[in-house]
């Protein structure tokens, strides 16, 4: 066999020397020897002390080995018989998976950790501590391509929303804007609460659920700031939090279950702000209000997709899993039956901006436009359940038992 | 009966890679258990007194153990080493622009070395100079005294002070040479390699006459069956620098003998007789 031999020339380990020798032994077949030439002062002396911490054999020929004619490099200054540490590291590695989402493993192991899917990981490693690690319960086939869509619909606070543009309202009806926006913002910061909180324990092999999970956190970060600052846009003060509306949301954070928060906050409670946003978009008393909550809706609809499309695969493999979800309902219920419910001004500022001012009749009107809002969270919530496989009189029973917070 | 080991926590990794050794060493069905010291030298005491069983001892603790040893009638024995415990080299580098390009050119100048108990940065590259009849002013950077250059703080003082210009060449492992130029201590192309010591030994795992003879073979086995390939052993291995461990040998430390005699560090009793050594 002809020996492998690399000419270093003038570089030595302080110039990367051994990411060439590196390479070169990889390249070796089986029982062969690379021999090293090179003009480096230290390349004998380093070779020996890495050799040495790699494992590999290193034989040092006192004046040089010749070379054929035409080599470039001169003599052989040094032959390494590689050791068998670095097969020995691999030996037992295995793919995490692929990196397609369709290679997705039904349960990735704890070791595996923060490891890239399919990348080769090395055996060993401490275990990481992620308790979600059940493809059944984190997964949805439509994580990817909602991730993508989110990734390409981000949009950026400053510029999305015409900040100065000029408008006047009364100040009773710009008091009632700051009172919805309040009552927003708390809420908001539930919904990026959950999942951050969920987030944080899903084995990162279902990559396209965490990142999805991140940018609805991100979604509900960037809600915060433009409710905050349309809140302060002719003011400083805020509205109120009542303590009913706090209990009800504080409610939604002591669910532990993936499935089950996933249910409670995104299917139902940001399914019933889907209609709140709609309800701002048609009755916001100014243009920068409107701008806020057509945002806003179009990025938790999205967030409703995913809840929707993974309890719905959930739903469709276990028929028993529909029991679980009715028990959330009905705990969360019973939880939340001794509060007041929602904050009585946030229900009143939503009727004075449906009514456009304080006249009887206008007043009139609004209620009833706050009463429809109402009905039709109601049966947005019902054909939710009903896309889960609840019989439709089990869906309304349980659309009527969510928090009359909405969220 | 526990076979019990001495080390010394020079290091915090220390505690990791022995706690590791212990819990793999007692599944696989050695009573096995170790206790730490804060130096060398009451190590050594100790293994000759037969507190412990075994000693994982640096080089320099190796000799005194020796001599303490057999000055005692108990004559001692390396059981292992690691794989980069053999053939070490200890160089002298200079400054690259230095104008020294022979031993000789080094009269009378100032050396950088480490600890003054350092077989590589101290007694073994200090003894190469004066059998090549350099006679320098050794200058020591003491980082770590009593942990027989474990700390390779020395060194990289050493290398620093050199590169500043506070002394004329350094001392310092090979292995050291290649971490310093690697990391950027020694910047590419700043200092040259002067001259090198012949290959000597590093550490081993000195056993004491007194210790249970059964329990140690199998100390000895298990350590040498340790496998690269064993996912909860390597990161154990990697921590304290080794792919293998092998059988020991003494035959790697004539030339420290002959720097601890002509320092007079210790006696041939084995007796701590350096002056200003205070671990």
């Amino acid at each position: 066999m002809t020996p492998r031999i690399t000419d270093l020339a003038g570089i030595g380990f302080d110039q990367g020397a051994q990411v060439i020798l590196r390479r070169e032994l990889a390249l070796l077949p089986p029982g062969g020897r690379l021999g090293v030439t090179g003009t480096h002062d230290a390349l004998v002396v380093h070779l020996a002390a890495w050799c040495r911490r790699e494992g590999h054999a290193l034989t040092v020929p006192p004046d040089g080995d010749p070379v054929e004619p035409g080599t470039p490099g001169g003599p052989v200054r040094a032959w390494i018989v590689p050791g068998p540490a670095t097969r020995m590291r691999w030996a037992g590695g295995e793919r995490a998976g692929g990196v397609d989402p369709s290679q997705v493993v039904s349960r990735p192991a704890a070791h595996w950790g923060l490891a890239a899917r399919g990348a080769l990981v090395e055996p060993g490693g401490p275990p990481a501590p992620f308790d979600l690690d059940r493809k059944e319960v984190v997964w949805a086939d439509l994580a990817p391509a909602l991730y993508a869509q989110a990734a390409a619909r981000q949009w950026d606070p400053a510029t999305a929303i015409e900040w100065d543009c000029v408008f006047e309202l009364p100040a009773e009806v710009e008091a009632a804007v700051v009172q919805v926006m309040t009552y927003l913002v708390e809420n908001e910061q539930a919904a990026l609460v959950v999942p951050a909180r969920l987030l944080a324990r899903v084995h990162p092999h279902f990559r396209e659920v965490t990142q999805l999970l991140a940018v609805q956190a991100a979604d509900e970060a960037r809600h915060i700031e433009v409710f905050t600052r349309r809140a302060t846009l002719r003011g400083e003060e805020l509205g109120t939090s009542s303590a009913g509306g706090r209990a009800s949301l504080t409610s939604l954070l002591a669910e532990p279950d993936f499935s089950l928060a996933s249910f409670l906050l995104s299917v139902l409670g940001e399914g019933t702000f889907l209609n709140l946003l709609s309800f701002l978009g048609r009755y916001a008393p100014d243009p920068v209000t409107r701008r806020i909550a057509a945002l806003a809706h179009q990025d938790e609809a999205r967030h409703v997709a995913f809840g929707v499309a993974h309890l719905a695969e959930q739903s469709r493999r276990d028929p028993a899993f529909r029991g679980r979800l009715r028990g959330a309902i009905e705990r969360r219920h019973d939880v939340l039956a001794d509060t007041a419910g929602i904050n009585e001004d946030v229900l009143d500022a939503l009727t004075l901006l449906a009514a456009g001012s304080w006249s009887p009749r206008a007043i009139a009107d609004g209620h009833a436009a706050v009463q429809r809002l109402q009905a039709e969270m109601f049966d947005g919530r019902r054909n939710r359940l009903v896309r889960l496989g609840f019989p439709a009189d089990e869906a309304t029973e349980l659309s009527a038992l969510h928090t009359r917070n909405f969220m | 009966m526990t076979l019990l080991m001495g080390a010394v926590a020079y290091d915090a990794k220390v505690v990791t890679i022995w706690s590791g050794f212990r819990a793999w060493l007692r599944r696989h069905g050695l009573p096995f258990d170790f206790v730490l010291y804060s130096h060398y030298e009451r190590q050594v005491e100790d293994l000759i007194a037969g507190r412990i069983h075994a000693a994982w001892n640096s080089p320099l603790a190796w000799v005194r153990a020796r001599r303490l040893g057999e000055a005692r009638g108990e004559p001692v024995r390396p059981l292992v080493m690691r794989d980069t415990d053999c053939d070490l080299r200890s160089v002298v580098v200079v400054r690259a622009d230095s104008g020294i390009d022979t031993v000789a050119d080094l009269k009378g100048e100032a050396v950088g070395a480490g600890a003054v108990d350092s077989p590589q940065a101290t007694l073994l590259p200090l003894r190469h100079l004066r059998e090549l009849g350099a006679a320098v002013e050794a200058r020591l950077f003491q980082v770590g005294v009593g942990l027989h250059g474990d700390h390779v703080g020395g060194e990289r003082d050493a290398a620093r002070a050199l590169l500043a210009g506070e002394v004329a060449a350094a001392c310092v492992l090979d292995a050291n040479h290649l971490l310093f130029t690697q990391e950027g201590t020694l910047p590419a192309g700043s200092t040259r390699i002067l001259t090198m010591t012949d290959p000597y030994d590093h550490c081993n795992m000195t056993i004491a006459t007194s210790a249970p003879s059964d329990l140690v073979e199998e100390f000895g086995a298990l350590l040498t069956g340790m496998s690269y390939a064993d996912p909860e052993v390597r990161p154990l291995l990697d921590l304290e620098g080794l792919t293998e461990w092998r059988p020991g040998r003494a035959t790697g430390y004539a030339a420290l003998e002959a720097a601890v005699d002509a320092t007079g560090f210790y006696d041939a009793s084995g007796r701590v007789t350096a002056t200003a050594y205070d671990p």
